[in-house]
């Protein structure tokens, strides 16, 4: 119902007024990249590339624009083939955190080669269950059994579809 | 006879009087479509149902009367065209006077009501009776959501039929309607409602005394606070509702009074959602205000915006609404101008945000100031030097530290600096042409100077700045007059060897001549200035590089390399098509005894050691210079007649031929081809084009010039292909012919992509060549079925030449013409994915990319095949292959799910290969194509 003049929310969302933030630009093409003999190794721009598209459970924002992901949180090793991300929930008590950091970790598990190792979790101190997510998100067993679950694997296929 | 069809009418009435019990007593439903299905086959009358429900309707207890009268209601909803006019009159006065009845009958009532809104025969007058009946008898806001509905569909009904006589109601009418819909609160309703008030306003009912009250009964939504309930099935979205209701808020100025305090309030609020809401209605609101409603509460508009101070761009954004609302006003009333009293204030607040670090501000500020500038007699002079001095900063900005400096184009604060400075150096060239051009020509010095010691990429990519900032603000002839012998200037300064100039360098400058040429097409005067101005300086420094001399200065060299030339002919090319054929025809008169003749007369400095002879001496430098002739010859009006047009056509088939510098014998070829194009049919160029054949064909017999002679082929074919000449079957097919020889075969091929694309230096649209827009389509129906056969009549070693060939006929082609010949075609398309050679292999995979998206039913026969080949070519050694398989497997998406899910688990697999490939630029392809194979018959995708 409207209500004439007056403020009715729906509750629905647990924050309602995210702060948005501008999204970078297009990684500009170099020579370097162009030129067939050159190897390109894999930097943390380009695993931010990777992740800051991933579309928000519950805002039609990505999570480049939420600020969730940040290209300074992103330590990566193409010799060592190591990967850490670190994420940062809109809100301290946010229960889509693990289903965020699920998103993160299965976009990588399909992008990145299998050599990586990699780990994914929130930055210390943004989130009032830190360790609980990042345990979950870090026991392989689990998260191959949440893309079991038809419901999961629905949300974050959402997650990562691209934005039409 | 009578009697029996009396008879025949009373048996089935027997029938409807059960039907109606069954309905009315027995609580059934089904009856009431049957009744009306009976109604409507013609077995009864509305008349007989009237009379069989005869005692229900008039029964003592209301649920009876209620069901009697819901019956005929439904059978009115579906058979009122079949109603006369009496009926109608009957069925009227009936349903108004049960308006009066029990609060269970009503929704039956108005459903009725409905049903004879709705009527054809509905005498004038009725229409009227009905409104006010119910604008008297029902409190409408106490209904059900449902009948509150039926209530504005009756409204909206008579609107749309006796639109005349509701107005005769005058504002009775309006004042009804206020009365209806005050208090509503279901937004399926309010959509209507919104819907009808926006009619009212538009179609001018009259309003009377009501403006406030109907302005109050709708703005009280203001702003929608709304959130669809979640699975809601009606699909109303907050949108909708906003939109909905700005359309009724910003209809008419007569609600200015209201409207602006209540937005200037909500300027104010606390929730952004409220503040853009309002601002946007603003803006709505510019299209139908005048300065009269605005003019009184602007003041207090702007002190509400000035008070914002967190949402610095939704300030600005604001302002820039204003300001195109008052470049409205400004044609309306020219001795009033509201906005001067605020001007220093929107000015200081411009300049602020043209200095704040935030690129978003940076930008609606540059907005801002070009909308502020296009305000007549609003700035100052003082205003204005501060605007220029700002831009002139603004034109230097730096890119954001991760992208590279010397790609010029991606700071967009920068372009959009450069593009105000173009807007507003139109509208005052001489606060630019004193402030900004000789600051920038002084920039441009001292660079030369500081360039004897060395060149040091941030002072090149300074200069380049320079440059653009200058072809930038020449968007008025006077200020072309400054920034073109600057830019001359700079040339010259370069070619005496002041600087050390590379050759980017010198194509930076050239880029410029060719932007400021382009901004002097519009006007005749300018772009005969440019040309006379910069055509005998550029041709006479490439003259001067021409010259044999023992130092050559550095810039010298520079000047004759391909890629300056190609620079310096598209500065000449768009320096002439725009000039009118007298002024060409002087131009003309010179420039070819310049290159037949050695004519040097109108050349600036022409002390020159020995004569130019492009054509008889044996100097390359001289020669390379047809290029510049080609720029100019081949972008002059068509009617513009050519001097020794024999002489020079007879030059350039020979130097086409001549085997010492194949730069220059294609110039020659391409100028030949471009002057062949524009000739008329007849024997002049019939002479030319025998020319062209016989030399040709004793060139390609084996030889030195071989390769030459097949470039002018080429070049006249497509000459001649572009205007649907009948010699060009001809030449095509001795072309095709080529595509065996062995020598010959791999440049034929490549020789199709070049007949098929878009020459951006002669043979252009714009250098009014004659290019028929269907020439590909012709090219390809006339002859694809020729390359097929000879395809399969190649011996294997030339047959790659064929596919190569094809493909870049079918590359360049409308997907439309290409679609109904795929089935035909894609097998051979298919092997020539397997062909070794890497350029057939990319062509057919850019063919077959957008295939996959347009045709995926034709393309799904090939599966198996497709996605073999393609992971295959994921491996090639070219990364430009391996991207475009990538690529395709992405595409290869489109197809039906079903036909894809068997190969899903072999794709994931073997795109895992390609995420770890060295090159950054294929990994990207291969995430994006895995990606999407995982989400194939995925839940969620």
């Amino acid at each position: 119902m409207v209500g004439g003049g007056g403020g009715v929310g729906s509750g629905l969302l647990e924050n309602a007024n995210p702060l948005i933030y501008e999204r970078s630009g297009e990684r500009p093409v170099t020579a370097g990249e162009e030129d067939e003999q050159v190897p390109d190794s894999i930097d943390a721009r380009e695993i931010f590339d990777l992740i800051r598209s991933i579309n928000d459970p519950e805002h039609p924002l990505t999570l480049e624009e939420l600020n969730v992901v940040e290209q300074v949180r992103v330590q990566v090793s193409d010799p060592e083939s190591t990967v850490a991300v670190a994420f940062t929930p809109t809100i301290p008590h946010c229960s889509m955190a693990t289903l965020i950091g699920l998103s993160i970790k299965v976009k990588l598990l399909r992008s990145l080669p299998q050599r990586f190792k990699m780990d994914v979790h929130i930055t210390p101190g943004t989130h009032a269950s830190e360790h609980a997510v990042n345990k979950q998100l870090a026991d392989k067993e689990r998260v191959a059994a949440a893309l079991e679950n038809t419901h999961l694997l629905e949300v974050v296929n959402q997650c990562l579809s691209a934005r039409s | 006879m009578a009697a029996a069809a009396a008879l025949e009418a009373v048996a089935p009435t027997g029938a409807l009087w059960g039907l109606v019990h069954d309905f009315v007593m027995g609580q059934q439903e089904g009856p009431a479509d049957q009744v009306a299905a009976d109604v409507k086959s013609g077995s009864y009358t509305v008349l007989q149902v009237v009379e069989a429900l005869g005692s229900s309707l008039e029964s003592p207890e209301p649920r009876t009367r209620a069901r009697g009268i819901q019956l005929l209601s439904q059978v009115l909803l579906q058979c009122q065209s079949l109603l006369l006019e009496k009926e109608v009159v009957h069925l009227i006065l009936f349903y108004e006077n049960r308006l009066k009845d029990h609060h269970l009958v009503i929704p039956s009532v108005l459903q009725g009501l409905r049903a004879l809104s709705l009527c054809v025969a509905l005498p004038p007058g009725l229409a009227v009776s009905v409104l006010k009946a119910i604008f008297q008898e029902v409190h409408v806001q106490s209904l059900p959501q449902m009948d509150r509905h039926t209530v504005y569909s009756i409204i909206t009904n008579f609107m749309q039929t006796r639109e005349e006589e509701l107005k005769g109601l005058g504002a009775d009418f309006t004042f009804g309607f206020i009365q209806v819909m005050d208090g509503e609160k279901d937004p399926r309703n309010l959509l209507v409602a919104f819907r009808i008030v926006h009619d009212l306003i538009s179609r001018d009912y009259s309003l009377g005394p009501f403006v406030e009250e109907l302005f109050e009964v709708t703005s009280c939504y203001f702003p929608i606070d709304f959130t669809p309930p979640p699975n809601d099935p009606h699909g109303i979205q907050r949108e909708d509702l906003i939109l909905s209701l700005r359309a009724v808020l910003a209809s008419t100025p007569r609600f200015a009074e209201f409207l602006l305090p209540l937005l200037i309030e909500k300027v104010d609020s606390e929730i952004l959602s409220a503040k853009l809401d309002s601002l946007q209605t603003l803006n709505a609101c510019c299209a139908v205000y005048g300065q009269k409603e605005l003019k009184d509460f602007l003041p207090s508009l702007w002190a509400s915006i000035r008070r914002e101070s967190n949402q610095r761009r939704t300030i600005l954004e604001m302002i820039l609404g204003f300001l195109k609302l008052h470049q409205k006003w400004s044609y309306e009333d020219k001795d009033e101008r509201p906005l001067n009293g605020f001007k220093d204030q929107l000015c200081s607040l411009v300049f602020m945000a043209l200095t704040d670090p935030s690129t978003q501000l940076q930008l609606v500020g540059i907005r801002t100031l070009a909308v502020l500038g296009a305000q007549p007699d609003l700035l100052s002079s003082g205003d204005l030097e501060l605007a220029v001095g700002h831009l002139y900063r603004l034109s230097f900005l730096e890119e954001d530290s991760q992208s590279c400096c010397c790609s010029s184009a991606l700071c967009p604060g920068r372009v959009a600096a450069l593009e105000a400075s173009g807007a507003l150096a139109a509208l005052y060239p001489v606060a630019f042409s004193s402030h900004l051009v000789p600051k920038l020509a002084e920039e441009l010095c001292r660079g030369e100077l500081d360039l004897t010691r060395g060149d040091e990429p941030t002072k090149c990519s300074r200069r380049l700045r320079c440059l653009q900032a200058l072809s930038a603000a020449s968007t008025h002839p006077s200020i072309v007059k400054e920034t073109l012998p600057v830019l001359l200037q700079h040339l010259c300064q370069m070619n005496k060897g002041n600087m050390v100039a590379g050759t980017s360098e010198v194509i930076a400058v050239c880029q410029s001549l060719q932007q400021v040429a382009e901004k002097c097409q519009r006007d005749p005067e300018s772009c005969w200035y440019f040309h006379q101005t910069a055509l005998p300086c550029l041709l006479a420094l490439a003259v001067q590089a021409s010259m044999p001399e023992k130092e050559h200065s550095v810039l010298r060299k520079v000047l004759l390399e391909d890629e300056v030339l190609a620079a310096m002919v598209s500065v000449i090319g768009t320096a002439t098509t725009h000039l009118s054929p007298d002024l060409a025809a002087q131009s003309v008169a010179r420039i070819v005894p310049l290159f037949l003749d050695g004519n040097i007369s109108f050349l600036p400095e022409n002390s020159f050691p020995c004569r130019f002879q492009p054509f008889q001496d044996g100097s390359s430098g001289q020669r390379r210079l047809v290029a510049l002739l080609m720029g100019f010859v081949c972008s002059l009006p068509r009617n513009v007649e050519i001097p020794q047009l024999n002489q020079l056509m007879r030059e350039l088939v020979e130097l086409s031929c001549c085997p010492s510098c194949p730069s220059s014998s294609t110039a020659a070829a391409k100028c030949f081809a471009g002057l062949l194009n524009k000739l008329p049919a007849g024997q002049q160029l019939d002479e030319f084009l025998q020319l062209a054949v016989d030399r040709v064909e004793a060139g390609l017999s084996p030889g030195p010039c071989r390769s030459q002679a097949f470039t002018l082929l080429l070049w006249v074919t497509k000459a001649l292909v572009l205007r649907y000449h009948p010699l060009s079957s001809c030449l095509t097919d001795r072309l095709m012919g080529l595509l065996s020889d062995p020598e010959l075969g791999p440049a034929a091929a490549d020789g199709f992509s070049l007949l098929m694309s878009d020459c951006t230096d002669v043979l252009t649209r714009a250098g009014h060549a004659e290019v028929r827009i269907m020439f590909r389509q012709r090219f390809f129906t006339d002859n694809v079925p020729a390359l097929v056969q000879g395809f399969h009549a190649a011996s294997r070693d030339v047959k790659p030449n064929y596919l190569k060939g094809l493909s870049h006929v079918l590359n360049r082609l409308p997907q439309p013409v290409l679609l109904p010949e795929l089935p035909t075609l894609l097998s051979l398309l298919l092997e020539a994915l397997s062909c070794s050679d890497c350029v057939v292999q990319l062509s057919t995979l850019s063919c077959l990319q957008p295939l996959l998206l347009e045709a995926p039913q034709v393309m799904s026969l090939h599966v198996d095949t497709l996605v073999t080949k393609f992971l295959n070519l994921s491996s090639s050694p070219s990364m430009a292959v391996r991207i475009a398989a990538l690529q395709c497997m992405h595409a290869l998406t489109r197809l039906p799910t079903p036909v894809l899910l068997p190969y899903k688990p072999q794709v994931i697999r073997a795109l895992a290969k390609p995420l770890d490939d060295k090159k950054r630029l294929v990994r990207k392809e291969a995430v994006s194509a895995r990606g999407e194979w995982f989400l194939l018959g995925s839940p969620g995708s």
